[in-house]
């Protein structure tokens, strides 16, 4: 093979610098600037200060501040603001900006089932599940299981998370049967 | 855990990111889904000065089936090739395998040549590559060469891949008719790197075991069918295995155990591979 080019290396964007970063946010298009190594998550929560997007772990593995690259789910802390500059990223807060102002369904039923206590976990997993939703509107609970092994919450134990999904999708959860059937302050 | 400073470059095309990979030596890396590099660099584990963006490269989007092989290109996402409807009939081992890799929201964004660069020695991937016999394409700016999965890996972290290349793609061999494939693996959690992962294969009268989490890369051994039956001796063969594969007592799991998990879920998922030929 010939060598493919002999012409210099584009610049990148220096390290030291602040560049323009502007990214579709719920919607509406929003700029700030990041340096090349500022987290799509700190970017998120501290130049454009929308905090509803959590930060957990930062290497990956909490899932807290999951968010919508382009539509599909991931993880806020593995991704540079750079990398994300000219692309549509949906949080927590546009869910309900994108149902006409209330909760949606979904959330509605994260309330009524307790799936969150403190909710430190809850925006990333409702992120994770908006984009999974869409993918696979009826999961079996052992999907919707191995889908939020990509989720860390250490308050509900999870079936409280797994019977609000199973709610609105009309599913049913094993674990359903043990609970009772409202809590009263409902 | 914030990253150390680097210079950030999203290349228009290949060749560009090549030559900035050819100027930038040793201190210049390359990003793909940034599952691995991305923790590696919030802990600081890895410094550089350069990071070159694979992420949105056309050229590296690759995904075909075509001449034997299926070919993965260095963009294409693990959640895409397991979104492939006809992977189960093509490489029923990767179909088998890539669910245990990370979580859906991970595997959104890490790719499988990333893996292979990257070289877990108890990755999935890189697993079924060399179970499967695959290759790995590896193209710098000025030539492209291609090693067998094999040779590929030396060792945790390390692989035969020189500074200025990338691996343009990796290439999995289509599963023949009548071939057999099955997968396990045991984690601390769903998505968790395996303590041991094997991966078996039964084609053409041979019986393949690879055997990931154990060795400081992935490892595999053959056996013939004797009378299209797995060997009389395999429990003798495969405590054999074992041993010789070596491992060590880490925080998650002594060397004994390793060696008990490769007899058994060895084992098995040669039985499984047998059992299942199509
Ligand atoms: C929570 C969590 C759980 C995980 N669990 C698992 C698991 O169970 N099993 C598993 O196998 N993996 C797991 N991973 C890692 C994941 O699979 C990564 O996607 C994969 O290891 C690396 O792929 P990547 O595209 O993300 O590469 P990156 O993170 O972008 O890069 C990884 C390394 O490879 C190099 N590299 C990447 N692409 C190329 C290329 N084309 N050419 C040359 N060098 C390249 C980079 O320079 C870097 O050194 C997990 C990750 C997370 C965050
Ligand atoms: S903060 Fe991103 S996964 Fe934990
Ligand atoms: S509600 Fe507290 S971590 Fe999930």
């Amino acid at each position: 093979m010939p060598p493919l080019s002999s012409s210099p290396p584009p610049a990148p964007l220096a390290a030291e610098a602040r560049h323009p970063v502007t990214i579709v946010l719920n919607g509406r298009r929003r700029s700030g600037h990041a340096h090349p190594r500022l987290l799509l998550s700190d970017f998120l929560r501290h130049e454009l200060g929308a905090h509803g997007t959590h930060v957990g772990c930062e290497h990956g593995v909490c899932g807290a501040c999951t968010v919508r690259i382009d539509g599909v789910a991931s993880r806020a802390c593995l991704t540079l603001a750079v990398q994300a500059d000219g692309r549509r990223i949906d949080t927590v807060e546009g869910l309900a900006d994108g149902n006409g102002g209330r909760m949606t369904a979904l959330q509605e039923a994260f309330r009524r089932h307790h799936a969150l206590q403190c909710g430190f976990c809850t925006a990333g997993i409702l992120m994770s599940l908006s984009d999974y939703l869409d993918r696979n509107p009826k999961p079996t609970e052992e999907e919707l299981r191995d889908m939020l092994s990509g989720h860390l919450c250490r308050c509900t134990g999870y079936a409280g998370i797994v019977r609000a999904v199973m709610d609105v999708t009309g599913g049913t959860a094993a674990s359903q049967a043990h609970q009772p059937a409202e809590a009263d302050h409902v | 855990m914030k990253p150390a400073p680097f210079d950030y470059l999203r290349p228009a095309t290949l060749t560009e990111a090549l030559a900035a990979l050819a100027a930038g030596g040793d201190e210049a890396r390359v990003i793909a889904g940034g599952q691995s590099l991305m923790p590696m660099l919030n802990m600081r584990l890895v410094q550089p000065r350069l990071l070159i963006d694979l992420g949105r490269l056309e050229e590296l989007r690759t995904l075909t089936a075509e001449d034997g092989w299926l070919t993965v290109g260095a963009a294409v996402t693990q959640g895409q090739v397991l979104a492939r409807p006809t992977l189960a009939q093509e490489v029923p081992l990767l179909a088998a395998a890539l669910p245990w890799v990370g979580h859906f929201q991970t595997r959104n964004r890490g790719t499988l040549c990333g893996s292979v660069a990257h070289a877990d020695p108890s990755a999935e991937t890189p697993l079924c590559l060399v179970a499967t016999g695959g290759e790995v394409v590896l193209r710098n700016a000025w030539r492209r060469r291609s090693v067998p999965a094999a040779d590929f890996f030396l060792g945790p972290l390390t692989t035969v891949k020189a500074a200025d290349e990338i691996v343009e793609c990796v290439r999995f061999p289509l599963a023949k008719p009548g071939s057999g494939h099955a997968f396990r693996e045991v984690s601390m959690r769903h998505g968790d790197f395996a303590i041991v992962a094997c991966a078996a294969t039964v084609d053409g009268g041979q019986a393949t075991l690879a055997v990931g989490g154990v060795a400081d890369r992935p490892s595999r051994r053959s056996w013939p069918l004797v009378d299209g039956g797995l060997p009389a001796d395999l429990d003798e063969a495969l405590n054999a295995f074992a041993w010789d594969l070596g491992g060590d007592d880490d925080q998650h799991a002594t060397a004994r155990y390793r060696r008990d998990l490769v007899r058994r879920i060895g084992r098995t998922v040669l039985e499984e591979a047998l059992s299942c030929r199509r």
